[in-house]
């Protein structure tokens, strides 16, 4: 390892502010996504805590009942815009799409950059709305009490949101046309690592669906400056047309944050269970399928807002049927493990984490779908809980996953494989006892959005806010020891999990151009029969 | 979607051929696919106005026949031309390019500018109708007319929401084409500067998608928004 000590990679190529503001290396740009995303995630952290403080207690007491929805407000902009859009598209995507198909870069180096700051003057803006005042609409903006009741900085978040917005669509952009057009000689579409494809995926959404919340935002913002009844029923407008609009987008963007988690843990799975995957074109095609599906089924947040039954019954119908390439997905994990060589390393860890809390996620989310059952649980703390195991439970666990899989390639050292793993458990622990109290919190009727309760749900809570704490401790421990491994860390190797995969096949961290000579593929892309034993780091 | 396999090192680079790509070739596809992703894009951004417009004109086809009959339907159908010759004049700018007629491109972009320009004077005029008959929504807006064929008067609260459309859609293709006026201006100094020939002339095409983009907007626009008060021999 001690000649690799000196080569020079996209890292130390340059140094200096200028060498990473004004950047188009891929790699460096999904470096200034992390910092960044990092940052919108622990402001957004710190709001859940202090809300999930005021819940100890029946009473509104820590902080007023107009702080607390400010809270819960920017809580959910900030994690659903800010961090979970972003977060695995953007860090691992922008690092690994172009090393996983084997391209010097993504096709439009310069469009990255300015994606990265798009995306820091939309944050840039949320964040002086929640400065100057904050915004209590609830991350949906709903309306009329968006556009004509409230009179906080609405226009300024949406206005970030709106820009964020932009970016989304350029890395979509970015992604469909690298995928299309840069892949190496013999990388065929079904040669193609199944988290390409989930990107892929991923990016027809960003396309589609981005655009249309940002003219439902506009209309927003147009009906509060020109008082026009756009969605304001007091002025003619239609409430619904809104929320119709707004999921359009929002529900597919559900999938925006699932899909490349799903990508992550197809990377995953195989490397420590040293088995080639199983049914790759299922998977393949099970991540088109879900982006498809994806945009039919945004009726289903609507069921008790005035739709016809029949349009509830077939939103319902078309709801379940998204089901079905999520289970192919998740039973095709699980058989790639079925007879695997397996190893609980951390990144596997986080794996099984998801696995697990995905499949809870999506089979409560079974429960919303039918008509019934929805309308009992609609607006309670059952739905928190159920998108919070997709959001959190599945893609936070796929993200550190990834971002502990692919630390070595990024940074060229290993992380601390105990304080890993301890911390993996934590949040298992940590979230698990935060969110399945809401599970039946919401069944037994507590409402969202309160920042009082009913004295009887106080116990649920106290669980919750305690699983809370204990998972904040979890998420602070691998940004402390991830920094702590960029000095000290173990050097990794090449290919310290002898993962397949051409990102694996260059240098870690790899040069500026990623590969020192272009590489050919001549086989599939999870070939674990024959790659050699996992190397043992540690 | 054939094999992307690009490897011709040997073929001689080409001054605009950026670091990333293997080859010319290769460039222009991607830069030609990145176009049409953009304008898919554009498509349900506009597609979002679209559908407000569908929503409210069959909730308030009275008010919305009402405020299309203001409409200057003569101005909206020069604009219409005049936007149509510019789509001929732009897809003549990118023959000129791919011919490499350094001239013939220039005096087609000139041109495709000035009818450009021509159609939003056209427009300013007809805002500026607007405004003074109070149909701007918003603070100071009237409206007085009849649902057209009969005494009922269309509500203006309703026939506001048609203005606001009417402003919000032609205002968004106005901006698009202001956009498209930037990038000709690009275009220009570029194809002045020799840029552009028979190997290299990506960006014209990509700058012609666009116009035409623009254009097939209007192509709907106008129909939507202006005549749909005058049928039926009315």
């Amino acid at each position: 390892m001690t000649e690799r000590h000196e080569h020079v990679n996209y890292l130390n190529a340059n140094y200096g502010i200028r060498s990473w503001l004004l950047t188009t290396d891929h790699k460096r740009i999904a470096i200034l996504y992390l910092v960044s995303i990092t940052l919108f995630f622990f402001i957004g952290g710190a709001m859940a805590v202090l809300f999930r403080l005021e819940l100890l207690t029946p009473q509104s007491d820590l902080v007023t009942l107009d702080t607390y929805n400010k809270l819960f407000t920017m809580h959910g902009i900030m994690m659903v815009f800010f961090f979970l859009i972003p977060s695995i598209p953007a860090v691992l995507g922008n690092f690994l799409v172009p090393m996983m198909i084997g391209a010097k870069d993504l096709a439009f180096p310069k469009i990255n950059l300015l994606s990265w700051y798009i995306f820091i003057a939309g944050g840039a803006l949320t964040l002086y709305a929640v400065i100057a005042g904050g915004v209590d609409t609830g991350w949906t903006f709903y309306t009329p009490l968006s556009t004509g009741f409230l009179n906080t900085h609405v226009i300024t978040a949406a206005v970030g949101i709106f820009i964020s917005g932009f970016s989304s669509i350029l890395t979509g952009l970015n992604f469909i046309v690298t995928i299309h057009r840069m892949r190496a000689p013999g990388l065929t579409w079904f040669r193609m690592p199944l988290f390409v494809w989930a990107h892929y995926a991923t990016s027809i959404i960003q396309i589609l669906g981005t655009p249309v919340i940002a003219i439902t935002l506009l209309l927003v913002g147009a009906e509060r400056l020109f008082h026009v009844g756009v969605f304001d029923p007091n002025l003619g407008g239609d409430p619904v047309l809104f929320q119709h609009m707004f999921w359009f987008y929002s529900h597919p963007a559900v999938y925006i944050m699932i899909l490349p988690g799903m990508g992550v843990i197809s990377e995953i799975v195989p490397c420590f269970s040293r088995k080639r995957i199983f049914g790759y074109s299922f998977i393949a095609f099970s991540s088109i399928a879900i982006a498809v599906f994806g945009f039919l089924v945004w009726g289903h947040h609507m069921f008790t807002a005035g739709m016809s039954v029949y349009a509830a019954m077939v939103f319902s119908i078309l709801s379940f049927l998204v089901a079905i390439p999520s289970a192919v997905k998740v039973f095709n994990w699980t058989a790639t493990m079925y007879k695997g060589s397996i190893s609980y390393r951390t990144p596997m860890l986080y794996a099984f984490g998801f696995i697990g809390l995905f499949t809870i996620g999506g089979l409560t989310g079974l429960f919303l779908a039918s008509l019934g059952v929805d309308v009992h649980v609609h607006d309670t703390y059952f739905i928190i809980a159920h998108f919070h195991y997709i959001m959190v439970g599945g893609m936070v666990m796929a993200y550190l996953g990834g971002i502990h899989f692919w630390w070595p390639k990024i940074t060229g050292r290993m992380y601390p494989e105990g304080w890993a793993k301890l911390s993996a458990l934590i949040i298992f622990v940590g979230f698990n006892l935060t969110f399945f109290p809401q599970f039946i919190l919401g069944y037994m009727g507590m409402p969202r959005r309160y920042g009082a309760y009913a004295p009887e749900f106080q116990v649920l809570n106290v669980m919750s806010t305690a699983g809370a704490s204990i998972l904040g401790i979890g998420y602070l421990l691998p940004m402390i020891y991830l920094t702590w491994s960029m000095r000290y860390g173990q050097r990794a190797g090449d290919n310290p999990f002898g993962a397949t995969g051409l990102e694996w096949q260059t240098a870690s961290p790899p040069p500026t151009h990623n590969f020192e000579h272009p590489p050919i593929v001549h086989s599939e892309a999870y070939d674990y029969e024959h790659v050699e034993e996992m190397p043992v780091v540690g | 979607m054939s094999d992307n396999a690009h490897t011709s090192p040997a073929v001689a680079t080409h001054p605009a051929l950026q670091h990333h790509f293997d080859d010319m070739e290769q460039q222009r596809e991607a830069s030609s696919l990145g176009m049409w992703v953009f304008l898919m894009t554009e498509v349900m951004f506009f597609g979002g106005l679209f559908l407000g417009y569908l929503v409210y004109r069959t909730s308030y086809p009275g008010a919305f026949a009402a405020g299309s009959m203001t409409l200057n339907v003569t101005l909206g159908a020069i604009n219409t031309a005049v936007l149509i010759g510019s789509s001929f004049t732009m897809a003549m700018a990118v023959w000129s390019a791919q011919m490499g007629k350094r001239g013939l491109l220039m005096m087609f972009l000139v041109l495709t500018m000035v009818l450009g320009t021509a159609f939003l004077g056209i427009k300013a005029v007809e805002y500026h109708e607007k405004w003074e008959t109070h149909h701007v929504p918003g603070k100071y807006f009237q409206f007085h007319e009849k649902v057209p064929g009969t005494d009922v008067p269309a509500d203006p609260r309703n026939a506001q929401i048609f203005f606001f459309l009417y402003f919000g859609m032609t205002g968004m293709h106005a901006l698009h084409m202001i956009i498209g006026m930037g990038i000709m201006t690009y275009l220009l100094i570029t194809a002045y500067q020799g840029k552009y020939g028979p190997d290299y002339h990506t960006p014209v095409e990509n700058g012609g998608l666009y116009w035409h983009f623009v254009d097939i907007v209007w192509i709907f626009l106008f129909p939507l928004l202006y005549l749909i008060a005058h049928r039926g021999g009315h």
